[in-house]
């Protein structure tokens, strides 16, 4: 079988800003345009312009499948808002770590990681009651999932200047529009939903547009933001971002073996839900869990990276789930799991960086936080 | 560009400059690249005893650890410590203030490649 990396529709920009492309999830994408130093900068500076079209969309019209599957209390989620959640298997392992989306017409949008799309599909159909089409409105027929990320690029607008810039831009009034809230709507002249979200720790935008506007909205925001200082950033400086604001990412720091206790998302949960997992996860927090997720700031110049031990003196304790260099902060950070006794901040560990063990410390989540605005 | 007429390369894409039995060791301009921004080396301590392709250090970008190899044979005699502070300086100036460590008594390694031959065998590797 030949898998062929698929592209999003802006590949031919990133390949005329000079961009090193890297494969992820099954997609060619850009790690770096310039330096992941500099594009982290911008991000935390100025404002990052990053392509997200790898990421997945679902769209679920049933509303009870929506509930069942998703962590969340969806009857508390209004129209226009947008919550992140998990999805869980029936062990209260983590399949995908999704936004839910809650939209005028009653439906669900689902925001899934690139790699999960198709897997998360099915099974969310899996779980559908049958037949897979309900009656729509109208008393046509509907079907109950959709799989439809490939319909939909997404672009990312974050950092200090974003909201200014897509302000300029755009035909609604985003200064009225809160964090996780989102509005149909246009920018630069596309039609938009516009969310105030992001992966990054910043203030900014996700916009999600058809493929076809995608390659005009990403030169008019690089043009129009050009005095705002905006960068195109990677997935480079997209992974040191959420790792200083302790965002979890799917595949290395979860799993489907990993339930959302142990991965510090208790607050995800609406444990009062019948959700597809619950039951697993409350008789894990009855047991008492094994290990925890937590913060480690390194106290030498040594880099922990993804499934480097954790040690306590001589004893091999947890490991590193993701770590790198923080540039905001000057030092060293990983998240890694830990058995709860040790997940306490201040408590002073090792990593083991090939075979020599650097000494840590336990700090809180996140490690970085942006400042609020007055 | 600095003059690399004087230098020699190996396909793990290390550079080496020989002044008589001494020599200065640092990585090229397309490893550089390829690393990304570099931030941190770990590097060997002065006297040690390196043969050609032995593991002098550990270089990390953000997106890796990669390993250094010698590209000669020889005992070092100094290692930049001003990348301590400043790992990327070989990001900006590979072939000069970015040179990772000095060596004495080296050896001839004839497998190594010239300019104009290094360049051939990256256009290789990147070219696709």
């Amino acid at each position: 079988m030949v898998v062929t990396a698929q592209r999003t529709p802006l590949y031919d920009e990133h390949v005329r800003l000079g961009a090193q492309m890297t494969n992820f999830s099954g997609w060619v994408m850009p790690l770096q345009y310039s330096s992941i130093r500099e594009e982290h900068r911008a991000v935390r500076e100025a404002v990052g312009l990053f392509d997200l079209s790898h990421m997945g969309e679902l769209s679920v019209t049933d509303e009870h499948l929506a509930q069942r599957v998703v962590s969340r209390d969806l009857a508390k989620l209004r129209t226009g808002h947008a919550q992140y959640a998990m999805l869980c298997n029936e062990r209260g392992g983590i399949i995908d770590d999704v936004l839910v989306y809650s939209m005028a017409d009653g439906s669900h949008f689902l925001v899934v990681n690139a790699g999960n799309q198709d897997s998360d599909f099915d099974w969310v159909r899996s779980r559908a009651p049958s037949p897979l089409v309900g009656e729509g409105r109208g008393g046509g027929s509907r079907e109950l999932v959709l799989n439809v990320g490939r319909d939909w690029a997404l672009l990312g607008v974050q950092g200090p200047h974003a909201v200014a810039l897509v302000q300029r831009l755009s035909d609604q009034d985003l200064s009225a529009l809160r964090y996780y809230a989102f509005v149909e709507g246009k920018v630069a002249g596309v039609a938009a939903i516009i969310s105030r979200t992001g992966y990054t720790g910043e203030d900014g935008f996700e916009i999600f547009c058809a493929n076809r506007d995608a390659p005009g909205l990403w030169r008019t925001l690089l043009e129009e933001g050009d005095g705002d200082g905006i960068r195109p950033a990677g997935l480079g400086a997209r992974d040191t971002l959420r790792l200083e604001a302790g965002l979890r990412l799917y595949g290395n720091d979860m799993d489907a073996d990993t339930n959302p206790l142990e991965a510090g998302l208790d607050w995800t949960l609406s444990l009062d839900n019948d959700f597809i997992g619950r039951d697993a996860i409350l008789r894990a927090r009855e047991q008492g869990l094994t290990r925890v997720l937590a913060g480690l700031r390194m106290l030498d110049r040594s880099i922990p990276r993804h499934g480097y031990p954790v040690v306590n003196g001589a004893e091999r304790v947890g490991v590193v789930t993701s770590g790198n260099v923080s540039f905001t902060l000057g030092y060293n950070i990983a998240m890694a799991y830990l058995p709860p006794a040790l997940a306490t901040v201040g408590a002073r560990l090792g990593v083991d960086v090939r075979g020599t063990v650097a000494p840590a410390e336990v700090v809180a989540l996140p490690f970085y936080k942006r400042p609020r605005p007055q | 560009m600095p003059d690399l007429s004087a230098m020699r390369f190996s396909q793990s894409h290390e550079w080496v400059k020989r002044e008589g039995d001494a020599a200065t060791v640092g990585i090229s301009e397309y490893a550089q690249s390829q690393l990304g921004d570099v931030i941190y080396l770990e590097l060997p301590k002065v006297d040690q005893a390196l043969e050609v392709g032995g593991r002098l250090g550990v270089i990390e970008s953000v997106k890796a650890a990669s390993d250094l190899y010698s590209p000669v044979a020889g005992q070092v005699s100094e290692v930049n410590q001003e990348l301590k502070d400043h790992p990327e300086y070989v990001n900006q100036d590979p072939y000069g203030k970015g040179w990772i460590i000095k060596l004495r008594g080296v050896k001839d390694n004839p497998a190594l490649l010239d300019q104009k031959a290094y360049d051939a065998f990256v256009q290789g590797q990147s070219g696709s």
